[in-house]
């Protein structure tokens, strides 16, 4: 699980940042004469106080390059020298955007870990040069603050924030599998105290500015400005300018201490956490955490622990050393290449490779308000956008309204929405019973029951009544679009988008075009889905699409182990333990006995032999039974209200007996069960790619990592076979194939890798 | 100053819960009577001739004249009355100035912002007491700092409608006292109990009881759409027009100087005394403090802490007040006698963003009220504009002159122009004689009146900026050739 939510915070720090170009013009004050040489910073003094001003040409972000380190570093020399300089503040005029963090092409272009190391120390030096600074200096944060640029923040002497929605301080490296390598581990437990310093490097979390004042992390905020007589970004960057001049003039003078006021309980804290032995158990009690949470699977986490027990054990030279060494270390792992695969991966998928829409839809309209309906119709309202919400009954409409009100209402609930931004955004849902103002929808979304007759009634209702230019769009995993489209009188505005439950809480759409869908419509659905928020792939039609047609193979081969006399509770280990953030036999019950059933039965009938494996009698009994899964209250597991525990469901004993069929010893050890389950998904995924359902192979991780939970630390199935060699795998599979026939039998695209190493899905 | 800094941040949470009047600028154009052509007669012999502002097949609608008690810093004097004994006040006073019959009255209005419960229809409660005939209906409106500017328009609506020929419009502000309520939680409880039949009941109820119930609740400080204290919002807009510190305090200590002169010149004639019960007669407005730019340099800010710019000093100030207007159909204030004061014109709310432009609206109302009335701004003689911060009027200042602004906030080719500053609130304004929420947008419309009279102007405008975005504009004309009445 923590690998899904590690992903999930990963989303956070991606999220698109719509910038606007810098539209801060620096006012004019005395220039030092080395500025016409500087791309990366504009250099000023006003007073005594010198006003260093970040912004990286042609780039939404600044990040920390080679480039802007040495043109900082003489920046700062120069104002150490000048006798005329006091205090110094730095900024930066980018909107949005302090220092998003380190640039990651500067690291992947390493090639040995000493090299890592090396950039590592050089960092160091800087900030530790900055941190010993005699003259103060204050960095003024707007927009992100993140990696490199938080550890640059803290080693300023003082830090003063916008309280904005986009000023976000973090450590998201753990999220990259390596660590934050230029002091963080060293100075954030002395800065914000051990625990909640562990806390934000190894969840990488982000921290919004109020938070970071609470926590010590930040000196004082300034409120975002509205308009005046200038564009309000830019006015607010250059009051944060004023203000922070007057605080380092105030620190130069010595007026304004740095040091803050503890409260009471923070007192008391860092009291504890000055004897030994408390800090010894803090120690023990975050390692026991991450090892549970992680499976040993991530290295990351436990280094970072590591980092900052030598640091406060062995004294800061010691915690330095072991930072930059181990930061090297980690930035050759595997799981360190994955993870960074997959954050390209996922940068890529936040964009519209199809362009604009001719027509962005302004007014949508969601055709079921069940789970998915209302989900959908939820991450629709609270980006703005205009949604009707349309179900047969009322008390089926109410439901969907409540569930919608409900996931806004717990953001409420967590602050990270006032209740009148809540209510304004619950107005753009509109709930009812019939297609009243449907010819004014520009997007259609059904999600109907699972049923190809259903679909093909509600398509013809909805063109009976929309407009023209209307997309119908179908929210499926499994009935291909192709087969929905055929009662259509206008195909070329029907697409698949197959969203993921729940709905507000997973990153993935899937969309789905058939031959017949025009390029307009996929440019509306992508659109639409990433002001939704989503990650989005877009796939081929066919039975299954991409994702739903991995997935079906292996729980063939879950029902099949199962079978074979592997308790549910074992396999479910096999499987997290393996990376997966929920167990094969827990995600049949999620997902739905009765629906894994049909479609296993659908998709076993398009491709045959090569699907088979468990025998569908298990599900047939199973629904018989009344056993569907979490949404019955029994599955292979009972699930109560208010349990945590779940229990085994002592009845399917029976089942598991009736059905029960030998094991085949050599393929039967548990790391041959993960492989069976693993490569079937890895071979499906690759066949994919060979017929062309998958345009291409980073789609293809992204949608396995953020759609089915294939394990993040393996980077998705492509980057899999490339990190870890296609030979080996097809190994594995010639070996399976050698138990149980066609079903492991590897595609030709993953035989090619296996055949020529120098054959990489990513080069 | 401790007190009005006391005042500030009781201010900083009462203003919360109140809409503000200051965004309307209520724009009453007086012009001579148009009526008759007698007057029309008189109207093209004056010097300043101008349009009459009057609409074909609209009744003309006067200003008889009007009233206000002192306003008063709260907790002085009238920190142990309710609102209805200060509107009574008020009432009484505009009873006494006019001598109107008081069964000539067809009904009476009051604005109010913070209501005290038990009088929640705090106009019909003070004209009972006040003496007025029970049969004069009496309703209570509220829009925050312009709930009067909304009782008087809705008095020009009754008379224009030739529903009303008579009416009298004012509002009251009590911030001595204001309603702080037990919890939701213990409100539940309390009435959970009434209903409650048997003693299991009530112990079961009783049972449920946590000491957190006892935490009051206060009427809230901060915009309920924005979560944002007023003073809070005026600092931001300060900066973001960048007004320093100083440029506030020196336009503070403008209003407080002007006022000042205001009050010893004998100039404030709308004030009229009250007897306080228990307590001396009050006379005169008591928060008029001209200071030096020297001592308000010392006070720390009072909402952004501590690098702000808004303090107490350059703040308007909690305050305990009532105002009270007499309104007529122009023929039935001639039929009567009366030389009415000025004529309602134009007017306009106008209401926008109530987070970043919470106290902007008199730069949007301005221009469009005086469009409405075809007017410019170099014909108005006489501005009054509600103060409610220093920083506010200088950022609506700033505003009214940008071209930036005009072009990409009010779709405007041009800038609106700046109000000239020698005829801008020369009486001193709402910073230093006070700002009873619901009173202040018949002081600033009498303020304007009586001005236009003793300045020799014609035209007049009014605009207020409130709580929730909203801002009111009025034009009016002054009935300034006295002769025409006789």
């Amino acid at each position: 699980m923590v690998a899904s939510r590690a992903i999930g915070s990963l989303s956070r720090f991606t999220a698109s940042r719509t910038l606007r170009c810098s539209g801060y013009i620096c006012r004019s004050f005395t220039r030092s004469s080395a500025l016409l040489t500087r791309t990366h910073i504009n250099y000023g003094v006003r007073g005594d106080v010198a006003v260093i001003r970040i912004n990286s040409p042609n780039s939404k972000v600044n990040t920390l390059s080679q480039e802007l380190h040495s043109e900082f570093m003489e920046v700062m020399n120069e104002v150490w020298s000048s006798s005329q300089i006091r205090s110094a503040v730095l900024i930066s005029t980018k909107p949005g955007c302090f220092i998003a963090g380190a640039d990651l092409n500067m690291l992947n272009s390493c090639t040995t870990s000493q090299e890592v190391t090396q950039i590592s120390q050089e960092a160091q030096k800087m900030f530790e040069k900055l941190e010993k600074s005699t003259k103060p200096v204050v960095a003024a944060i707007n927009g992100s603050c993140l990696g490199g640029g938080l550890e640059l923040a803290i080693s300023c002497q003082y830090r003063i924030a916008t309280k904005d929605k986009k000023t976000v301080l973090g450590s998201p490296e753990v999220l990259l599998g390596i660590l934050p390598g230029a002091g963080a581990t060293q100075r954030l437990p002395k800065m914000v105290g051990i625990p909640a310093a562990f806390d934000m490097m190894l969840t990488g979390r982000g921290i919004r500015a109020d938070r970071a004042k609470k926590m010590g992390l930040v000196d004082q905020l300034v409120e975002p400005l509205g308009p005046g007589v200038k564009p309000p970004e830019e006015r607010t960057i250059e009051y944060l300018e004023e203000v922070a001049i007057t605080f380092a003039k105030g620190l130069a003078d010595k007026k304004i201490t740095p040091k803050r006021d503890k409260g009471l309980v923070e007192k008391l804290t860092s009291y504890a956490l000055s004897i030994p032995f408390v800090r010894q158990q803090i120690y023990k009690k975050v390692e026991e955490k991450v090892r549970k949470q992680t499976k040993g699977l991530y290295p990351a986490p436990l280094k970072i622990i590591d980092v900052v027990k030598t640091g406060i054990e062995q004294g800061s030279n010691a915690g330095y050393l072991s930072e930059s060494q181990t930061f090297g270390e980690l930035a050759m792992t595997k799981e360190s290449k994955a993870l960074m695969g997959l954050y390209r991966g996922q940068t890529q998928c936040k964009k519209n490779k199809f362009g604009a829409p001719q027509k962005e839809v302004k007014q949508l309209a969601v055709l079921g308000a069940g789970l998915m309906g209302a989900g959908i119709a939820q991450v629709s309202v609270d980006k703005g956008l205009q949604t009707i919400l349309k179900d047969t009954t009322l008390p089926a409409l109410g439901r969907g309204q409540q569930q919608v009100f409900k996931g806004l209402n717990d953001k409420v609930k967590k602050k990270t929405l006032t209740s009148f931004e809540r209510d304004a955004m619950f107005s753009n849902l509109i709930g009812q019973l019939d297609y009243r103002g449907f010819e004014k929808a520009d997007m259609v979304i059904e999600a109907v029951f699972e049923d190809l007759n259903l679909k093909h009634r509600v398509l013809k209702e909805a063109e009976a009544v929309i407009p023209d230019h209307c997309v119908f769009a179908s929210n499926t995993s499994a009935l291909p679009i192709g087969e929905i489209a055929t009662v259509s009188k206008r195909p070329e505005k029907v697409i698949g988008m197959h969203y993921f439950s729940p709905v507000d809480k997973m990153q993935l759409l899937e969309i789905i075009t058939t031959e017949k869908t025009s390029k307009d419509t996929t440019a509306s659905a992508v659109d639409v889905g990433l002001r939704q928020g989503k990650v989005i792939i877009v796939v081929k039609d066919g039975p299954g699409f991409y994702t739903t047609r991995c997935l079906t193979p292996m729980m063939s081969e879950v029902i099949r182990i199962l079978q074979e006399g592997v308790g549910p509770k074992k396999l479910d280990s096999l499987t997290t333990s393996f990376g997966f953030p929920v167990g094969a036999a827990t995600l049949v019950d999620e997902v739905g006995v009765d629906v894994a059933k049909h479609v296993a039965e659908n998709l076993g009938k398009e491709f045959g032999e090569r699907f088979a494996g468990g025998s569908l009698e298990m599900l047939q009994q199973m629904i018989s039974k009344g056993f569907l899964g979490r949404k019955s209250g029994k599955g292979f597991y009972i699930y109560q209200e208010g349990v945590k525990n779940k229990n085994l469901n002592s009845d399917m004993d029976s089942i598991l007996a009736s059905l029960k069929m030998p094991s085949q010893p050599d393929v039967s050890s548990d790391e041959d069960i993960q492989y069976r389950l693993v490569t079937r998904f890895v071979n499906e995924a690759i066949l994919c790619l060979q017929e062309g359902v998958l345009a291409t192979p980073t789609e293809g991780d992204i949608g396995a990592v953020f759609g089915l939970g294939f394990p993040p630390c393996l980077g998705g199935p492509f980057h899999f076979v490339d990190l870890y060699g296609a030979q080996k795998i097809v190994d594995r599979l010639r070996k399976y194939e050698a138990a149980y026939g066609k079903q492991f039998t590897p595609c030709q695209l993953l035989v090619d890798h296996a055949n020529n190493p120098n054959k990489k899905f990513y080069q | 100053m401790n007190q009005n800094f006391r005042m500030i941040s009781l201010l900083t949470y009462t203003l919360k819960n109140l809409p503000n009047t200051s965004k309307w600028a209520l724009r009453f154009c007086m012009r001579p009577l148009s009526s008759s052509s007698q007057l029309q007669a008189a109207a093209a012999s004056q010097t300043k001739s101008k349009k009459t502002l009057a609409k074909p097949n609209i009744r003309n609608i006067v200003v008889v004249d009007g009233v206000r008690t002192p306003f008063l810093l709260s907790g002085t004097s009238y920190k142990d009355l309710m609102p209805h004994d200060l509107a009574r006040a008020a009432l009484s006073g505009l009873l006494h100035r006019t001598s109107v019959p008081k069964d000539v009255v067809d009904y009476i209005i009051f604005g109010t912002v913070i209501q005290e419960v038990k009088t929640s229809n705090v106009a019909r409660e003070a004209a009972l007491g006040a003496g007025f005939s029970d049969k004069t209906p009496a309703h209570t409106v509220t829009m925050a700092c312009i709930s009067s500017n909304q009782a008087m328009t809705t008095a020009v609506g009754l008379i224009a409608s030739g529903q009303c020929d008579v009416v009298v419009a004012g509002g009251v502000e009590l911030m001595s006292d204001i309603p702080i309520r037990h919890s939701r939680k213990m409100r539940k409880m309390m009435l959970d109990l009434n209903k409650a039949k048997t003693l299991a009941q009530r112990l079961s109820i009783i049972s449920k009881f946590r000491l957190n119930f006892l935490s009051p609740e206060l009427p809230a400080v901060s915009e309920f759409s924005t979560s944002e204290t007023m003073g809070h919002s005026a600092d931001r807009l300060a900066a973001a027009f960048a007004i320093s510190r100083e440029e506030q305090d020196e336009y503070a200590l403008r209003s407080h100087s002007l006022a000042k002169k205001a009050q010893d010149e004998g100039l404030l004639s709308d004030v009229v005394p009250f007897k306080v019960p228990g307590r001396d007669t009050v006379t005169q407005d008591n928060g008029i403090r001209p200071s030096s730019l020297d001592q308000m340099a010392k006070l720390k800010p009072a909402f952004i802490k501590p690098y702000g710019t808004v303090t107490a000093a350059n703040s308007s100030f909690l305050t305990d007040g009532a105002s009270a207007v007499l309104i007529m159909a122009e023929e039935k204030a001639l039929a009567m006698g009366y030389k009415p004061k000025a004529y309602l014109r134009d007017f306009m709310y106008v209401s926008q963003d109530p987070k970043d432009q919470l106290l902007l609206g008199p730069t949007y109302a301005t221009p469009k009220v005086l469009e409405k009335a075809g007017l410019t701004m170099n014909d108005i003689d006489v501005f009054e504009f509600h103060e409610a911060f220093s920083g506010q009027i200088l950022a609506n200042l700033k505003a009214m002159d940008s071209d930036w602004f005009a072009q990409n906030y009010m779709g405007r080719k041009a800038k609106v122009g700046l109000p000239p500053l020698e005829k801008f609130n020369n009486w001193g304004g709402s910073l230093s004689l006070g700002h009873p929420f619901g009173a202040t947008g018949c002081r600033l419309v009498m303020a304007a009146a009586n001005r236009l009279r003793k300045e020799g102007g014609q035209y007049g405008l009014v605009a207020a900026c409130a709580a929730g975005g909203q801002v009111f504009s009025i034009c009016f004309t002054c009935v300034t050739d006295k002769t025409s009445y006789l």
